[in-house]
């Protein structure tokens, strides 16, 4: 259909589009670049000549205090790096279990489908920093024999129940995207129901969210520092350690530069993902 | 009764309060065509869907080659291998390629090598012209070859007999003969087939009976050149001299 719409239309389209924004470039970059000189010139100068300016730099902008502290959090981040990918890595799978459960179908099926819907409620009402603190205080704290006492496994373990119960909320929204006739197709050739499943409907629909999983990996990054109150030594404890002793907040600026310098790739990444999804949105869209 | 392909008995199906079929009988022999006409809405697509059983039935017995289907016990997916089915939207599998599209079912439920399934299914997409299609994504071919590739997925699983559900119905008018030319090839080769559709001269040229479909029922059904031509029930005539004053026959 496109390729009978597409010779008479676009003649008169995108080319035009295109000479004019060649036309007028130099113009434009002259435009820009002035008015964002007056705009964010003007800021810096009220910031900088606030009554309160030289306190907040001493407190939140020390040269030698940055410097010193820089390498601790690089290498206090490490932790947030293994917290994340651990996590990750057991998220994704365990999301995909929990949102096969809540689509299977019949009344024999009614206890597991009660069960995943159950955890899905509960996790995602809880704040996750509640669930952290009880995990990671209240489990060792019982001196069950057998059972870990250390932080930082209690910390990949509430991470993961947290986040498992969005990410099978994203699995969930692709598999219902992927429409019924794709079963029904794959049915009629004789596959049973969980061979649909798999090579149907599953491929199809992880496909479709990719973007959507990127995005709580973001989030899940972040919430990393979330770990720090039950004993974790990652980046933001690290910070809080050297302010301590310090009396100063310079390192929190590091620790805001370290997950700029990590999420933003990420997050232009995810929105690249998703234009391109959007480009091959017409043809997979059925 | 060896040579019944297929047996409907009684067949009751409703959607909630509709009532889309109301008991429909129809035998159709080995190597015959049956094309089932009428207007929308009449139960076609339904009674296709009923057959391999994707839909549940609420009445009925439906046989093939003599077994009931329909019986107590009876595996679905073991029946649905025997029962090839094309639709209308095609429902290609889009994130294959038309070789995988082709070999899924072989491969996954017929437990045939990757090697055998593959080369079965290249000659049959070098049959119907589509060997050079083979490591392309549906979305990468016109309407016309997706549903030729839909009709050789059904093939690949060597079925009992094949159910049309108006295969043609969603394409650019230039791209229907060359799967009407399929589905003529099949039928002088002998497959069984029950073909839904709204092309009466395609009905009149390949089949060797045409039941004509109303409000849930078989209310009419003969050799084409009767049905088509002279039939006896009012709302038969009603219907194709609407065919005709839209120039489709």
């Amino acid at each position: 259909m496109s390729s009978l719409g597409g010779p008479l239309v676009t003649p008169g389209g995108p080319p035009v589009v295109r000479r004019k924004a060649a036309r007028f470039s130099w113009r434009a970059v002259a435009i820009a670049l002035t008015s964002t000189v007056i705009v964010f010139g003007g800021l810096v100068w009220i910031v900088v000549n606030a009554p309160n300016w030289p306190a907040v730099q001493k407190a939140f902008l020390n040269g030698p205090i940055f410097w010193y502290s820089l390498p601790l959090l690089v290498q206090a981040f490490w932790k947030n790096i293994q917290l994340f990918l651990i996590a990750e890595a057991l998220i994704l799978p365990l999301a995909l279990v929990i949102a096969v459960m809540r689509g299977l179908p019949g009344p024999a099926f009614f206890p597991l489908r009660a069960l995943a819907t159950g955890y899905v409620d509960i996790f995602r009402a809880l704040p996750g920093i509640l669930v952290i603190y009880v995990l990671g205080f209240g489990v060792p704290g019982l001196r069950i024999p057998g059972v870990p006492t250390d932080p930082f496994f209690w910390a990949i373990i509430a991470l993961t129940l947290i986040y498992s119960a969005y990410v099978s909320e994203v699995y969930r929204s692709g598999i219902e995207s992927v429409h019924p006739s794709q079963e029904a197709a794959a049915r009629s050739l004789g596959l049973s129901r969980s061979q649909a499943l798999r090579h149907v409907i599953l491929p199809q629909a992880v496909r479709r969210v990719v973007a959507p999983l990127l995005n709580d990996f973001i989030g899940l990054q972040k919430d990393t520092v979330l770990v720090s109150i039950i004993g974790v030594v990652e980046i933001f404890r690290r910070a809080e350690i050297i302010q301590a002793a310090n009396f100063n907040f310079t390192p929190y600026l590091g620790v805001a530069l370290v997950f700029i310098v990590v999420t933003i790739p990420l997050a232009r990444f995810t929105d690249w993902l998703v234009a391109r999804d959007k480009r091959r949105g017409a043809a997979g869209a059925r | 009764m060896t040579e019944e392909a297929l047996h409907v008995d009684g067949l009751h199906k409703s959607f909630g309060e509709l009532e889309v079929l109301r008991g429909i009988d129809l035998v159709v022999a080995q190597h015959e065509v049956v094309c089932l006409i009428g207007a929308s809405g009449s139960g076609k697509s339904t009674l296709l869907r009923c057959i391999n059983l994707l839909e549940p039935i609420d009445a009925g017995r439906v046989f093939i080659s003599g077994e009931e289907i329909t019986a107590e016990g009876v595996k679905v997916d073991r029946v649905r291998r025997r029962i090839g089915i094309v639709f209308q939207a095609f429902n290609l599998f889009p994130h294959m390629t038309v070789l995988d599209n082709v070999t899924l079912g072989p491969r996954r439920v017929l437990k045939v090598s990757r090697t055998t399934a593959e080369t079965e299914a290249m000659d049959l997409l070098a049959r119907f012209g589509l060997a050079d299609k083979r490591d392309q994504l549906p979305d990468r071919l016109s309407g016309g070859q997706q549903q030729r590739v839909a009709i050789v997925r059904a093939l690949a699983m060597k079925p009992d007999i094949l159910l049309l559900d108006e295969v043609t119905s969603a394409l650019d008018p230039e791209l229907v003969a060359e799967v009407l030319n399929v589905i003529r090839e099949l039928a002088h080769s002998g497959m069984t087939m029950v073909i839904a559709t709204h092309e009466m001269g395609f009905a009149r040229d390949i089949a060797d009976r045409v039941c004509f479909l109303d409000a849930g029922r078989i209310i009419e059904q003969g050799p084409p050149s009767v049905i088509l031509s002279d039939p006896a029930e009012p709302r038969t005539r009603q219907f194709l001299q609407r065919i005709i004053d839209a120039g489709r026959l």
